[in-house]
């Protein structure tokens, strides 16, 4: 057995005529945050429903824990938690009687249930409204309960699917914190998202998936530094100012983009190369007035492997990536 | 934070254990399950409204409004009408069972439960049990009403016999209910499935009037259901007379339904992560 909490081989499952995983394969270390990115009907789900027992596969095989999903099913729900996409709380129950309900249900025990509701309520600064029905609470209250009901047994592997969908900035940041803290505590987390900004500030790890498949893996600075590209964007004083830039960066054998006074300048080699830019323009064009560099974003990694193909900072010339 | 987790689960019995534990511990979270959905049930105001008041409304239209047009030859009509008032209450107040559970469906409520180390039919039998008990509480109300109204029996163990035939098929129909709740996501969709087959059966039984009063065919349709199965035995036992065979054909239409869609129930329950 490696050391791997979550580990899936191959996983496959279609519902009728759609395949939603065909042939998908991760694997997070213990203790590790892995961020699964995909857009909608990607298959995120599918897996994460499979993983926690909720589905089975088709074919292919997964191991939590060191329990397969599917054979040992019944001992893989004693080790993960599970916070679904929707906020799955009752709400004509109150917080309180969600979690210790939940508690009895993971089979901790009547007393044990108590106390660990009282203490997942006032970790998830919820002891005020702790005896008020759910169906006052906002959304984002919703979600910490959700999480503390997810946490109630104490699991090693927990699973999250969406956590941050719908959630104000502020809950956001938060809920954010909460995964921080049970990744440093050991736990090991899988968690889906569509925002690329989650996966980079949460995850070890990230596996973006298209049609049921991994298109690519890799720490988010690696995915970013292989398909990241910086954008320099040059101000200039006025647009004839610009167009004499534009001219000597082409000279200099760049492919420098004019829209009005300002030029956009992309470069795959890191924003160090900012200096060869400037250097260029030297003594054959005005000084630029401002001078903005972009940083790769998960979003350029994200379209170029799932989307049309169509880079962000290019979006205006429609040029292909 | 630092409550919020540690190394190891919390300890939880091993599930391969002896049948004996197993069966305990399913028996613990069906009832806690019930619990949660009683508790959902009485903070819901208007589904028990819908349950008590609405029969209630029957007993009053019929006792006062349509009664006297009814003539049941030998027979008070309320001693008639409350039998059929009985089986209607727990007939409508299963299609309470299908909404709730479609409403878990829909809520992700389900999912999380299959997540858990509970015991799978607790989901089930939990929704179940709790509408036993709604039932229960129901019945008792309309049996207040009736003899409010001006309901009597010469046989008060002729009436708890009749009552646990109520109960019985109020069982079995919330099974039939929660196989349908399963097929549809959505409480509006269950509600809008379930009325015109309660309608249907209740009002081509002889819930309300006689048959003889309805064409050859109606009849024909009405002398071979369930609640009509209900209707009579219940009328058999409370206005005396021979019982038994009405008994047993209501006993075997429940025992009937209950096996069939609790079957049904259970696999398409099992079937939902496939």
């Amino acid at each position: 057995m490696s050391d791997a909490a979550i580990e899936a081989d191959g996983l496959r499952k279609a519902f009728g005529q759609v395949t939603a995983l065909d042939g998908l394969s991760l694997r997070a270390p213990a203790g590790s945050v892995l961020g699964l990115l995909g857009p909608n009907g990607s298959g995120k789900t599918t897996t994460v429903s499979i993983l926690s027992t909720a589905l089975r596969p088709d074919a292919g095989h997964a191991v939590v824990h060191g329990l397969d999903v599917v054979a040992d099913a019944a001992r893989v729900r004693q080790v993960i938690g599970f916070a679904g996409q929707f906020a799955a709380v009752d709400p004509n129950l109150t917080g309180r009687e969600n979690l210790t309900l939940i508690g009895r249900l993971s089979r901790v025990g009547r007393r044990q249930a108590r106390v660990r509701a009282a203490e997942l309520l006032d970790a998830f600064g919820l002891s005020e409204a702790a005896d008020r029905l759910v169906r006052t609470y906002s959304g984002g209250m919703r979600r910490r309960l959700d999480l503390a009901a997810a946490l109630l047994h104490r699991p090693p592997v927990l699973f999250l699917d969406e956590p941050t969908t719908g959630l104000d900035p502020e809950s956001r940041l938060g809920l954010w914190d909460s995964v921080r803290d049970l990744a440093r505590s050991g736990t090991t987390v899988l968690l889906t998202t569509q925002y690329l900004d989650e996966a980079d500030a949460l995850a070890d790890q990230i596996v973006i998936i298209e049609s049921g498949r991994v298109a690519d893996t890799g720490t988010p600075a690696q995915l970013k530094g292989r398909f990241g590209t910086v954008v320099f964007s040059l101000g200039f004083g006025t647009a004839a100012d610009a167009e004499t830039a534009s001219r000597a960066l082409a000279a200099a054998g760049y492919q420098p983009e004019r829209s009005g006074t300002g030029l956009r300048i992309r470069s795959d080699s890191g924003s160090g190369a900012l200096a060869a830019v400037v250097r260029a323009l030297e003594d054959r064009a005005p000084d630029p007035v401002s001078v903005a560099v972009r940083e790769p974003t998960l979003d350029d990694v994200f379209l170029t492997l799932t989307g049309t193909g169509q880079h962000v900072s290019t979006s205006q010339g429609g040029k292909a990536a | 934070m630092s409550t919020v987790t540690l190394a190891a689960p919390l300890g939880v019995a091993d599930q391969g254990g002896r049948l004996a534990g197993r069966l305990t511990a399913a028996l613990s979270d069906t009832v806690d399950v019930a619990g949660r959905n009683l508790r959902t049930l009485l903070r819901t105001p208007q589904a028990l409204v819908f349950a008590t008041i609405q029969p209630m409304i029957f007993v009053l239209l019929f006792r006062y409004a349509f009664g006297g047009a009814i003539q049941v030859p030998g027979v008070n009509y309320v001693d008639y009408l409350m039998p059929g008032v009985f089986a209607q209450s727990v007939a409508f107040g299963a299609i309470g069972t299908a909404v709730g559970l479609s409403a878990d469906l829909r809520s992700g409520i389900l999912v999380r439960f299959r997540t858990l180390p509970m015991a799978r039919v607790a989901v089930l039998g939990g929704r179940t049990l709790a509408d036993l008990v709604r039932n229960l509480a129901v019945v008792a109300v309309m049996v207040g009403v009736g003899f409010a109204v001006g309901f009597r029996t010469t046989s008060g163990a002729g009436l708890l016999a009749a009552l646990a035939l109520v109960v019985a098929f109020a069982y079995a129909a919330s099974w039939a209910f929660t196989a349908l709740g399963l097929r549809v996501s959505d409480p509006e969709a269950a509600q809008a499935a379930g009325v015109p087959v309660v309608f249907l059966l209740v009002f081509t039984s002889s819930a309300f009037v006689p048959l003889r009063s309805m064409p050859g065919w109606l009849q024909a349709i009405g002398s071979h259901q369930p609640v009509n199965a209900l209707v009579t035995a219940e009328r058999a036992l409370v206005l005396g007379g021979p019982a038994a065979g009405d008994v047993l054909i209501s006993l075997a239409w429940s025992a009937g339904i209950l096996i069939v869609f609790g079957l049904l129930a259970a696999r398409t329950y099992a079937r939902m992560g496939r």
